[in-house]
């Protein structure tokens, strides 16, 4: 089996590591850059707990072979906060008790981040669909749709003009 | 997972000749599809082809009205062709029905049709579009109608060292309208129990002057329903040509039972959803809905 080698960029900073053919982007970046914060739920999509951005696109990790990223940006929940400034989508998690094991809490901050971005208010149906592919097993989902529509009001009022 | 090499060929000869050097490699897109099947143990291929940077492969290129989609191209990235969202929505909505977001920004109608299942939301859609299949090989390329691609569920008609590399869309014709609808037991993130694509074409007068019905997850392959189509033709969509074209789709239909769905279930759904497709195909035909 051939070692591959890829330069990539990963929260803004270079990255290099040499991977095998089949490995996962989810794999190597927990085990050769050591970036755990993704995790790996469920292996097949379904989960989107292993949630990164890729060229500023949010995909399942896990789905992506490592190799696929020569060259390309990826944006992980290590990205998220600015120093120890935490990004207003994790405060209102934290808020709102928006999780109770965290398994799932770095995919759905991903997740919910990347949305902001695009729809600055989205309405209740809007966050629930466009976090279908983010389970979670133990907060029923209420609190995590609450604190996402917390976080947009508050981006909100900090992108209007004073 | 249990890939020896790793491929991302510049070019489609590339790409073909890698194919054919080795019989067990499998062509990478968005690889949600051939990823979970590496992890499972389902799929064990020697070599991964990925085609992401064979150029136009992740493009939609527009002329004359007529759309070339590359193989490679993510479910959502066709949201953003405007001409595309407007001449074909029935497509755009059926491939932007597929898994979640993680998913669909990877995901393409290209690995849709090339894993060949029979529930696959966008290929009924593409079907009754017209639309047709570029493949590329050993010998240079072909084009064939989509629903030539699948022959069984995971089996297609590609030959070895043949990949798809486009699908092509004809023009919108005027008075044209496009839809899918699938029933899945939840709201999101699910397989499709029955799926139906309609086409269809009215003349100033309301009357259909063509239309193609397309059937998925009822059947080994999505299957076109020429009879379904040819019983709108000539009239004005009332309700017993409404009812003729279901009573059509109903008899093409040969589905499995399985926990999504009894086979008894599906036939009668499929009547149900084929009716409620070529409404809305209808209705976007007279430009009444986008």
């Amino acid at each position: 089996m051939s070692t591959i080698a890829v330069s990539t960029t990963v929260n803004g900073d270079p990255a290099e590591f040499l991977c095998a053919p089949g490995e996962s982007l989810l794999d190597a970046l927990r085990e050769r850059l050591g970036l755990t914060g993704s995790k790996e739920g469920c292996g097949s999509g379904d989960c989107g707990a292993c949630t990164v951005m890729l060229d500023g696109q949010m995909v399942c990790s896990c789905l992506v072979l490592a190799a696929e990223v020569q060259g390309r940006r990826i944006a992980t929940i290590e990205g998220v906060a600015e120093g120890s400034e935490l990004h207003p989508v994790q405060r209102k998690f934290l808020e709102h008790g928006a999780l109770q094991c965290g398994f799932c809490t770095p995919g759905f901050i991903v997740a919910a981040k990347a949305l902001l971005e695009v729809n600055h208010d989205p309405s209740e149906e809007e966050i629930r669909y466009w976090l279908a592919g983010n389970l979670c097993r133990c907060t029923g989902y209420d609190k995590i749709v609450r604190a996402v529509a917390d976080a947009a009001a508050e981006l909100r009022q900090e992108r209007a003009p004073a | 997972m249990t890939a020896q090499t790793y491929h991302s060929p510049a070019t489609r000869e590339e790409a073909s000749a890698l194919l054919l050097a080795n019989p067990s490699a499998r062509v990478l897109a968005g690889g949600t599809d051939l990823i979970v099947q590496m992890r499972s143990g389902r799929s064990a291929p020697a070599a991964i082809i990925d085609i992401k940077r064979i150029s136009a492969m992740m493009a939609v290129l527009g002329n004359d009205g007529r759309y070339t989609i590359g193989a490679a191209m993510p479910c959502t990235g066709l949201l953003r062709d405007e001409g595309l969202c407007r001449d074909w929505p029935g497509v755009v909505e059926a491939a932007n029905l597929i898994g979640s977001v993680q998913v669909r920004n990877r995901a393409t109608m290209g690995g849709n049709l090339c894993n060949a299942s029979p529930a696959a939301d966008s290929v009924p859609a593409l079907i009754a579009a017209g639309a047709s299949a570029v493949i590329v090989g050993p010998d240079g390329s072909r084009e064939v109608p989509v629903e030539q691609v699948a022959v069984a569920p995971g089996k297609t008609s590609l030959a070895a060292g043949e990949f798809l590399a486009e699908l092509r869309l004809p023009a919108r014709p005027v008075g044209g309208g496009d839809a899918y609808l699938r029933s899945i037991p939840r709201t999101e993130m699910d397989i499709a129990v029955v799926g139906v694509g309609v086409a269809l074409v009215l003349d100033g007068s309301g009357t259909c002057t063509a239309a193609r019905v397309a059937i998925g997850a009822v059947a080994p392959t999505a299957l076109l329903v020429a009879e379904a189509g040819a019983v709108l033709v000539g009239t004005k969509l009332d309700d017993a040509a409404l009812d003729a074209m279901a009573a059509a789709v109903r008899s093409a239909c040969r589905p499995i039972d399985d926990k999504r769905g009894t086979a008894e279930y599906r036939t009668a759904m499929a009547g149900v959803l084929a009716k409620r497709t070529a409404l809305i195909a209808a209705s976007r035909a007279r430009g009444e809905t986008a």
